[in-house]
């Protein structure tokens, strides 16, 4: 190898904001984490419907997530980024269109929207693998006792499934963080992105890719952490996924 | 031992006095295995890119390979192979580190903040900063994008250019980073963007492989001074550079530079026959009469 290190390089002037390479680092480690958070709430709320709706016992509602979950989790992230980004708009009508292009956070948005649509339906077949690994009793037992459907949903299958769901969950939390790195295809400036323009502009590659990788595996360690804090916390006694 | 002995002495007879002296660096590697290694874009019209059959093809490229014959001559090789490798922004600075690839015949500029990791040769192209719009749009400079969305490309000089022109004359523009040229172009064409800026060069080949080229106007403002294109290799190689700044500035002083850029820059190219129409800068024709690697812009003003 005949590489030249210069890890000062984090301390000189970034040409693209006002500051450092490394202030250039933490707007897109901002960046990343909000279009995470949001991809997320987003990602958890639909998947959650879909994955319930999943599991009712009307037939059309079966035929319907299934063909959710299948578009959104065969089609390659970035593909459908692409998709959300570049053909919706010249889908819509001229006007819709034009606003859609020229909203201020256009990565942003379509980042989050397009992310969250991917995740939600892997979490949707977490939600219902959930569901369906309680046993076929919890659901007679409730209906036996005279609950309507959506309160055997609310009151005794959902708090059982999202325990269960909880860490296939947070491997999913950890893609969401990980996904938003394919939104600099998009423009969005977040962590990836402005790693590469830092190598792009000095030429230090391994310096940024360095400092990238470190950014993610610490948010990821102590999302880890503060997910199995949180098993810890939800778990129920006996049911084999808490402490003994 | 005897037999080491005799390939040596016959090795040293076979080759002319400049080799003498044993190679080292990327020199002696090149002739160890007798072959050059070239970094080759593919899509970096009309420098690097990939012509018929996916062969790369370009102005930069038969330069590197003038500069392959010539190397081929100082070591006294019989023959030298030349393979390409397939490089993009991001990987051409780690594969050249590690040694898979020995020349960037690409679209690279060459600028002080780059020299401290890599080194160049001698300056074979000059581009400047230029605003491509919608000919609907009627833009003769950046004031009249004021508030509007541009589009640059990430890690380029030219977004570099662009932010520190939208601070100093207060002119309000959202400036959006695409990850490569086509897709910045892509931007431009779908009005998420109202101006693409970038090196006219390139400029001019997104613009000419266009649906509809007459669409699209470039502006008269340049952004920038020229920025010089060079071909880049291992720093801290000195008998190596000298081979190779030796071999362009003896190319760029000789008629054929001329021939081999109007081949690309004036004439019909591969793969569809457009013709890019860029007649040589004064400029550039300057600095062929006086070759140098200078990153530095003003110094193509002298």
């Amino acid at each position: 190898m005949t590489y030249q290190w210069h890890w000062s390089v984090f301390l000189e002037r970034s040409p693209e904001e006002n500051g450092t390479y490394l202030d250039t680092l933490l707007l897109g480690l901002q960046t990343t984490l909000a279009t995470a958070a949001a991809a997320w709430i987003l990602a958890l709320a639909l998947g959650s419907l879909v994955g319930i709706l999943g599991t009712l016992p009307s037939k059309s509602a079966r035929v319907l997530t299934a063909a959710y979950v299948e578009l959104f989790r065969n089609v390659p992230l970035l593909v459908q980024l692409f998709l959300w980004y570049f053909v919706l708009p010249e889908m819509l009508p001229f006007a819709v269109g034009s606003w859609l292009k020229q909203l201020p956070d256009a990565s942003f948005v379509t980042a989050v929207i397009g992310i969250g649509f991917f995740m939600s339906a892997r979490v949707a077949e977490g939600v219902r693998a959930g569901i369906e690994a309680l046993p076929a009793g919890q659901r007679l037992a409730g209906a036996a006792l005279g609950l309507t459907t959506a309160q055997v949903y609310r009151h005794v299958l959902l708090p059982q499934a999202f325990r269960l769901t909880l860490p296939p969950l947070t491997s999913e939390l950890l893609n969401t963080i990980k996904n938003t790195s394919v939104a600099l295809a998009i423009g969005l400036a977040e962590v990836m992105a402005r790693a590469r323009a830092m190598q792009e502009f000095s030429f230090q590659v391994f310096e940024a890719f360095t400092a990238a990788t470190l950014i993610y595996l610490a948010i990821n360690l102590v999302v880890t952490l503060l997910m199995r804090a949180l098993e810890r916390r939800v778990a129920m006694p006996g049911s084999g996924s808490g402490p003994p | 031992m005897l037999r080491g002995l005799g390939a040596v002495v016959v090795a040293a007879s076979l080759c002319g006095p400049a080799a003498a002296a044993e190679p080292t660096g990327t020199l002696k590697k090149i002739k160890e295995t007798a072959t050059i290694v070239l970094g080759v874009r593919d899509s970096s019209v009309p420098f690097s890119y990939l012509g018929p059959n996916q062969q790369p093809v370009g102005y930069t490229i038969d330069i590197c390979l003038q500069i392959a014959d010539a190397i081929k001559r100082e070591l006294g090789l019989k023959s030298l192979a030349v393979t390409m490798t397939s490089i993009t922004p991001a990987t051409r600075i780690p594969l050249m580190a590690n040694g898979t690839v020995d020349l960037d015949c690409g679209s690279t500029t060459n600028n002080a903040e780059r020299q401290r990791q890599v080194a160049f040769t001698n300056t074979h192209f000059l581009a400047t900063s230029r605003i491509l719009a919608k000919t609907a749009a009627n833009v003769a400079s950046l004031d009249d994008l004021k508030g509007k969305p541009v589009v640059s490309t990430a890690g380029t000089t030219n977004i570099r250019q662009l932010h520190e022109i939208n601070a100093a004359r207060s002119l309000g523009l959202r400036i959006l980073a695409a990850r490569d040229h086509g897709e910045a172009f892509l931007m431009l064409e779908t009005d998420r963007a109202a101006a693409f800026v970038m090196d006219d060069i390139l400029l001019s080949s997104l613009v000419a492989t266009a649906k509809d080229p007459s669409a699209y106007a470039l502006s008269e403002e340049a952004l920038s001074m020229p920025e010089p294109y060079g071909i880049m290799f291992r720093r801290n190689d000195e008998p190596f550079k000298r081979v190779v700044d030796k071999a362009t500035a003896d190319l760029f002083g000789s008629p054929d530079i001329q021939a081999i850029y109007d081949r690309w820059f004036t004439q019909p190219i591969p793969p569809r026959g457009i013709v890019l129409n860029v007649p040589m800068a004064p400029a550039l024709r300057r600095a062929f009469a006086h070759p140098t690697d200078s990153p530095d812009p003003a110094s193509y003003f002298n």
